[in-house]
């Protein structure tokens, strides 16, 4: 039994541990998240932990490492009945987390988040002799992190995988991923979920993975427990369970909502969006952002596939005008388009930005305000208003929140109070309704539970159907091969590969993604 | 000011039937901000009393004191609605752009330039056009110098990316600066020899008193603003485009909003507003433009916007309220022995406590209908 903090790095030295859930009970208020759940994750294994959002996976692992005091039910580790009373315990007992959400230091480097990340940093670092020693560490790494850049210039996938090191630097020996490859690619996560794997078959590793993604769980896991409303509703060998009995156990009795059946894209469709020879200058100001040449036509789904922070970013500031570009042109409709409120409306074009809470709405207004963002400035018959027609904005908001199935208390709450999937559900409701020439999407289905995600893609799906041009942008792959009519590859802010759907192959479609064109 | 004690208006809220729940909410969602408000003066008066018993006086009789002094009579009404009259205008200044999410905290910079610009524009005209019509040169020079003041600030926030709060208060000083030129020089009235001003206007020149009342007609012009603020702020296209931006920038951008354009125009009516307290000050009150401008009307105005959560209605009672509180700093002066600052240290409290008290928001359930059980 190992009760001490360990300080120091010793990853291949860790010896994994195995835990156990007995009855673990979570009530807040009147509200059960979670109840009466008990799994075992024996030392050295890897278990994946699925469930929609909201299924109480959260609280099950914030009550393994300490952050919630259960309310009743125990944890034992290696065997042994723990208390964890915070997270500091929960490292005292070698369990270690990684968040959906980065925890580093955005200002520091990566060198220097992970000294600082230790218990017990001295008070004067001797910063020759910890470079040496991460040097010396990053070498049995299997991830490739620029250690001394800071971590604000770092890509989403590079932060991920430091999240990673940084738990492994700190020795812990049980790690809870908690969808750890949502911002890797499909080679990235495949060699990271590999070499993790790889360290739980040699004992020195125990996982518990939150994931959605199915052939991530078949394909690592051993085991796999799955929650649906607070409670535990199968658990199994990963080779015993079928990905179908998986994901009814997930949903249970739900119906999912079914992607339109897929027109073909017309010969003679006609071209909406048109962005040729743009550059600009990326967000670092070092490495520019350009686009020979995208075009979208009528009733197509064009999905750019890239790593995070390839210029996915930039592609869509530029599209919505909020990134000045050195030279080239963007047209919609044939005619320049610059992003003004005229131009948007003129050319019913839309737009869905990665993360809609930050990026689309305003927190503290209401739903109803929220949904009024596109249309309070212009009366029923079309012309600029002045005032504003509350009576209007509030039917219009009832309206959109039943055909849209927003689930909020009421219209008058704050949209904040809203979880993602109805926040994500009340934007679309905004910019999918009335004409839509062009939909700019992006990441639409991020960190979006099971229902949602298919329900979000039909409603996209269904506005292809009728037409409009979309651009999705997406950091998920399948979400791509599944939506696109055609995918490009954008990679270090160039578009480096295209095929037609009927011809991709996941395998080059990596590789460009990677670098490698 | 526990959950627990206003859980019995919870389960009536709960309990009762689907057609009162609407108007609960709205009542819940309403008391809020009046509540925490409320909360926050109490708990500001109560370190103020501190204060006054670590020196040694009675808070209770400071507190009697301030109530005669403040709204006890006709007369300190009076007296408590003149001081209101600029506090009104300038807390507007800091409340319009705050709903485009800016901290603008420089109205006195408007505030004294707007005075100036009022005496200078008045001085060719005096004894020339009947007095209605010097007010309004006098007014529109005020606000257009107040407005392009303050809307520097906002131009200089968007398109340059300078802290807007700091950019504001710095050009303060350099209007108070630029007042103290202009009085001293190029406007100074030769006859003004101890205090530099601009040359006073004539008695029958001057703003004079709303009839019946000893209050002069500023306190008229800063409620019609602070109206004309609330239904440019609540119920115009103009002013939900604002509100948007102030939620969200990137929101607005994304729905092509002229986010530049809000910025600079709704700072600028922010200014024209401290600026016509300039020219208030200088009609009304003091009859010429001299350092006395710079009274601070424009440094209260933040705690009003603030107290009032900037709510150009809410500005009303808060800036009469604190203009109670000033009123009284002489009856208190005289009467305990102690200096006018004090009711600065009563309004400084306050501030603090109600910044503290932002972070009330949203914690109690009696006021979000968001957590109430579904009936």
């Amino acid at each position: 039994m190992n009760n001490i903090v360990r300080d120091t790095p010793l990853p291949q030295a860790g010896k994994a541990v195995g835990i156990e859930t007995l009855g673990m009970t979570m009530r807040f208020g009147s509200f059960t998240a979670l109840d009466n759940v008990s799994i075992r994750v024996p030392a050295g294994s890897f278990h994946a932990l699925l469930g929609e959002n909201g299924a109480g996976k959260s609280t099950l692992v914030k009550c393994i490492m300490g952050f919630y005091h259960a309310t009743s039910g125990s944890l034992s580790v290696d065997g042994r009945e723990v208390s964890v009373a915070s997270p500091k315990d929960a490292a005292t007992y070698g369990l270690g987390m990684v968040y959906q959400h980065f925890t580093l230091v955005p200002s520091l480097t990566g060198a220097e988040n992970l000294v600082i990340s230790r218990t017990a940093v001295p008070s004067v670092i001797n910063w020759a002799k910890e470079r040496k020693d991460l040097a010396a560490f990053m070498e049995r790494m299997p991830f490739q992190i620029p250690l001394e850049r800071p971590v604000s210039e770092l890509a989403a996938g590079e932060k991920q995988k430091l999240e990673i090191v940084k738990q492994l630097y700190l020795g812990r020996s049980f790690l809870v991923l908690d969808e750890p490859t949502s911002v890797l690619t499909p080679a990235e996560a495949d060699e990271m979920l590999g070499i993790v794997r790889g360290m739980t078959e040699r004992g020195e590793l125990t996982v518990l993975m939150i994931s959605h993604k199915f052939h991530e769980v078949t394909k690592f896991a051993d085991a796999v427990s799955i929650l649906r409303r607070g409670k535990l509703v199968g658990t199994g060998k990963v080779g015993e369970l079928s990905t179908a009995e998986m994901a009814a156990m997930m949903i249970g009795d739900v119906k999912l909502a079914e992607l339109d059946s897929r027109l073909p894209v017309a010969e003679e469709a006609k071209s909406v969006l048109k962005v040729e020879q743009v550059k600009a200058p990326d967000r670092s100001g070092l490495k520019t952002i350009e686009i020979d040449s995208l075009t979208v036509r009528s009733g197509e789904i064009v999905g750019i596939a890239g790593i995070s922070g390839n210029g996915q970013k930039e592609l869509t500031e530029i599209l919505a005008g909020q990134r000045p570009t050195d030279r080239g042109t963007v047209t919609v409709n044939g005619e320049s388009y610059g992003a003004t409120r005229p131009e948007t409306r003129r050319n019913n074009v839309r737009f869905i930005p990665e993360e809609p809470l930050q990026n689309a709405c305003a927190p503290k207004m209401t739903v109803s305000e929220n949904l009024a963002f596109r249309t309070f400035d212009l009366k029923s018959d079309g012309k600029d208003a002045i005032w504003l027609n509350k009576g209007e904005m509030k039917k219009r908001a009832s309206s959109l929140i039943s055909d849209f199935k927003v689930k909020t208390a009421s219209s008058s709450s704050p949209i904040a109070a809203l979880s993602g999937g109805n926040v994500q559900r009340a934007v679309l409701a905004r910019e999918l309704t009335g004409d839509v020439d062009l939909l700019i999407v992006s990441n639409p289905c991020f960190g979006l539970d099971f229902s949602a995600v298919a329900e979000i893609r039909a409603r996209i799906m269904r506005a292809r159907n009728s037409g409009t041009a979309v651009l999705l942008l997406s950091e998920d792959l399948d979400e791509l091969l599944e939506m696109s009519d055609r995918i490009m590859v954008i990679s270090e802010g160039r578009l480096v590969y295209e095929t037609p759907i009927r011809a991709a192959d996941i395998g080059v479609i990596g590789a460009h993604m990677a670098g490698h064109h | 000011m526990t959950v627990e004690a206003n859980d019995p208006g919870l389960s009536v809220a709960a309990g009762s039937g689907a057609s009162l729940r609407p108007l609960l909410e709205w009542l819940a969602r309403r008391a809020e901000p009046v509540a925490i408000g409320l909360v926050a003066i109490l708990i500001g008066l109560a370190l103020f009393s501190l204060f006054i018993l670590a020196i040694g006086k009675s808070p209770i009789t400071l507190f009697q004191l301030m109530y005669t002094g403040g709204f006890g009579s006709w007369f300190s009404i009076q007296n408590s609605l003149s001081r209101a009259a600029p506090l009104l205008l300038t807390a507007l200044c800091v409340a319009l752009p705050a709903r485009l999410g800016l901290v603008i905290i420089g109205a006195e910079g408007a505030v004294v330039l707007g005075g100036v610009a009022a005496a200078a524009s008045a001085m060719p005209f005096v004894g020339i056009v009947p007095p209605v019509v010097l007010f309004l040169f006098m007014g529109f020079a005020a606000a257009v110098v107040g407005g392009i003041w303050i809307g520097f600030a906002g131009f200089l926030r968007h398109y340059r990316g300078v802290n807007e709060t700091i950019s504001s208060l710095l050009l303060a000083y350099i209007a108070i600066a630029l007042m103290n030129q202009f009085v001293e020089g190029l406007l100074r009235d030769p006859a003004s020899l101890n205090k530099p001003s601009t040359k006073p206007l004539p008695k029958d020149y001057m703003l004079g008193q709303i009839p019946g009342m000893d209050v002069h007609w500023g306190l008229v012009i800063g409620v019609v603003a602070c109206i004309l603020s609330w239904v440019l702020i609540e119920i115009t296209s103009f002013g939900f485009a604002a509100r948007i931006a102030g939620g969200n920038v990137r929101a607005a951008q994304i729905q092509g909003l002229p986010v530049g354009k809000l910025i600079v125009g709704f700072t600028a009516i922010a200014g024209g507003f401290a600026g016509l307290a300039g020219m208030i000050e200088v009609a009304a009150v003091q009859g010429s433009a001299n350092a006395s401008l710079a009274a601070g009307y424009g440094y209260t105005g933040i705690l009003v916007a603030f107290l009032a959560r900037h709510n150009p209605l809410a500005i009303i009672p808060v800036a009469i309220l604190l203009g109670g509180i000033s009123a009284s700093g002489g009856l208190i002066q005289r009467r305990m022995g102690l200096p006018d600052a004090t009711v600065l240290v009563l309004q400084g409290t306050l501030f603090i406590v109600i910044l503290f008290c932002e972070t009330f928001y949203g914690r109690f359930k009696i006021f979000n209908p968001d957590l109430w059980k579904r009936s």
